[in-house]
């Protein structure tokens, strides 16, 4: 049984219809991605998991537990840590009192100790752990909701565009701490990305989204080969005459 | 316009700051409930002046001592915010500011007429053990009532930053007001952090009721004025500012004092929405600006 289950869910902003029929599974141990344009729906499935929105249909399954009618809270405390769209730090708070609230859910343990683990990861962090978050970059910003997150001791991290509006240098150095975080501290790892080459790149399985719905998923291996996800995700053009004609092509899961 | 004299400035130094500080505290239930929750809640005022009532009741209808008074009031307070919270803004949420404002200027209403049902329309009179004769320094004359009410603010004040800045759950009532939905990620309870938010708003109101009421005659209009000069007071100080709030009563307490005295009585009342007019044209983002940086 994977870690976690999405089975089938269904769920609505008030009347309006954002995700249908999603299911996922992300393995124990394993970086997982979805991918999909701008409004396909992935935001809404990371919110669905983490109970900041109640499914109209369909389950969630952590750890063995069905979760789905959980507070967010209750959910963070049960091991899943959502680093959210658009970074979301508390912006009046220090940088160290942001990750200390990542701690909330743990009794008091060796915060120090943990903070230390996070500045291991994030070195500008501990530089400026006295500065109003608000003050920080965006790439600053980003590691510390990584790092808020991190606190929290997760079993699974869900990252939601972590990439989004960096630099490729940024980028880059996000996803590596991304697969350090996996293999040296054993979160598991559901990362959310329009930046498909990062994604495909640090993840073993993917899922590929539109329109509310999951219309791929494969090894990541096997996605990068295929010609839609060259062409719609990773820029690649298919060359020549046909690339000029690319508004007329279909892709193959219509 | 006279001269003034040194014990006359004196005087209405005190008084002023004295006012100011309690037009300060109903300010910050302003502010921490707006903070927690984007709400204005109108009826600050009104709720202080239950807090009046019920100290009324159990020093003279039930003859407790004062300290018990002073305690129970209290509890009884934050036992109401919690209450309040759960029974009638909790529902509200979803629903545009408008209809919440709406609400809470009613609640007001609702408020001053069951207390003048349940106590009637009649002054009533509470006393402390420090209702004794003024402190005298030479030709200035100080109410003590005066003085403890520039004392409990100063250590109420300090209570809170200390609460706020320094224990986890202080600082994620302050996580909390700043990004919700973050707050619930990292695990925050953030229902029960607003409802306890209310119940320390509605503590805070049932302080100013306790400092209030040997100043001044207890009656169900007691919290109206109150509540709109602390409000203006909320505005002065920049509304999304606890500090700010403090200073702004204590500015208005300081002008209306003044003014008072310089002119007729009348212009005392009158200046502090001549000051709020002033701070609207001038600086409307308030003399601390938190609300402009939150939006950058
Ligand atoms: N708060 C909201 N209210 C109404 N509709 C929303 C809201 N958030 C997202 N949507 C809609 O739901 C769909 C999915 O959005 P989202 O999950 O944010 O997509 P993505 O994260 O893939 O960009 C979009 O069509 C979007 O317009
Ligand atoms: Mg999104």
């Amino acid at each position: 049984m994977a870690l976690l289950e999405v089975r089938n869910v269904e769920s609505y902003y008030g009347p309006i219809l954002a995700i249908r029929g999603v299911s996922i599974d992300v393995e124990e141990g394993t970086i997982v991605t979805l991918l999909g344009a701008n409004g396909a729906g992935k935001t809404t499935v990371l919110k669905t998991i983490s109970g900041a929105l109640e499914p109209q249909k369909g389950t969630v399954a952590f750890d063995g537990d069905n979760v789905t009618a959980l507070e967010p809270d209750n959910i963070a405390s049960l091991g899943v840590g959502h680093v959210p769209e658009g970074r979301e730090v508390f912006p009046f708070l220090s940088t160290e009192d942001n990750l200390k609230m990542g701690a909330f859910t743990r009794a008091a343990g060796d915060l120090e100790g943990d903070l230390d683990t996070v500045y291991g990861y994030f070195p500008q962090l501990r530089e400026h752990r006295k500065l109003a978050a608000g003050f920080l970059s965006g790439g600053q910003q980003q590691m510390l909701a990584i790092g808020r997150a991190l606190m929290l001791k997760p079993k699974v991290m869900l990252l939601d565009e972590p990439s989004l509006g960096l630099s490729p240098r940024l980028v880059q150095e996000i996803g590596d701490i991304v697969v350090r975080l996996n293999e040296e501290q054993n979160v598991t790892v559901l990362l959310v990305e329009q930046n498909a080459k990062m994604a495909l790149g640090i993840a073993s399985y993917g899922y590929i989204m539109e329109s509310g719905r999951v219309v791929m998923e494969d090894t990541t291996e096997r996605l990068a080969e295929s010609t839609d996800v060259q062409e719609f995700y990773l820029g690649m053009k298919s060359g020549g005459a046909r690339g000029r004609r690319r508004w007329k092509k279909r892709k193959t899961w219509r | 316009m006279d001269s003034i004299s040194l014990a006359t400035f004196i005087q209405l130094l005190v008084t002023g700051i004295s006012h100011g500080c309690l037009y300060g505290l109903v300010a910050l239930g302003f502010v921490l409930i707006y903070k927690a929750t984007e709400m204005v809640n109108f009826a600050q005022g009104d709720i202080m002046m239950l807090g009046a009532f019920i100290a009324f009741t159990l020093a003279s209808g039930l003859g407790f001592a004062y300290i018990p008074v002073v305690i129970l009031t209290i509890l009884f307070m934050a036992a109401f915010g919690i209450a309040l919270e759960s029974a009638v803004i909790r529902p509200m949420i979803g629903e545009p500011p408008f209809a919440v404002l709406m609400l809470t200027i009613g609640l007001g209403f609702v408020l001053r007429a069951v207390a003048g049902m349940i106590w009637g329309h009649d002054e009533k009179e509470f006393d402390t053990p420090y209702s004794i004769d003024p402190l005298l320094i030479g030709e200035v004359s100080l109410d003590y009532e005066q003085l403890v009410v520039v004392g409990v603010t100063i250590l109420l004040c300090l209570g809170l930053w200390t609460f706020l800045r320094f224990t986890k759950f202080g600082v994620a009532i302050q996580a909390a007001s700043q990004n919700q939905l973050a707050a619930a990620y990292v695990g925050i309870p953030v229902r029960r952090v607003v409802a306890i938010t209310w119940a320390l708003a509605t503590a805070i109101a049932g302080v100013a009721a306790l400092l209030v009421a040997p100043l001044q005659l207890i009656y169900p209009g007691i919290g109206f004025v109150v509540g709109i000069k602390a409000f203006v007071a909320a505005i002065v100080g920049g509304f999304g500012s606890l500090a700010g709030a403090l200073i702004g009563g204590i500015c208005i307490g300081l002008v209306e004092q003044f003014v008072g005295y310089m002119f007729e009585g009348a212009y005392g009342e009158t200046s502090v929405y001549v000051l709020l007019l002033l701070m609207l044209f001038i600086r409307p983002q308030g003399l601390i600006a938190t609300l402009q940086r939150k939006k950058v």
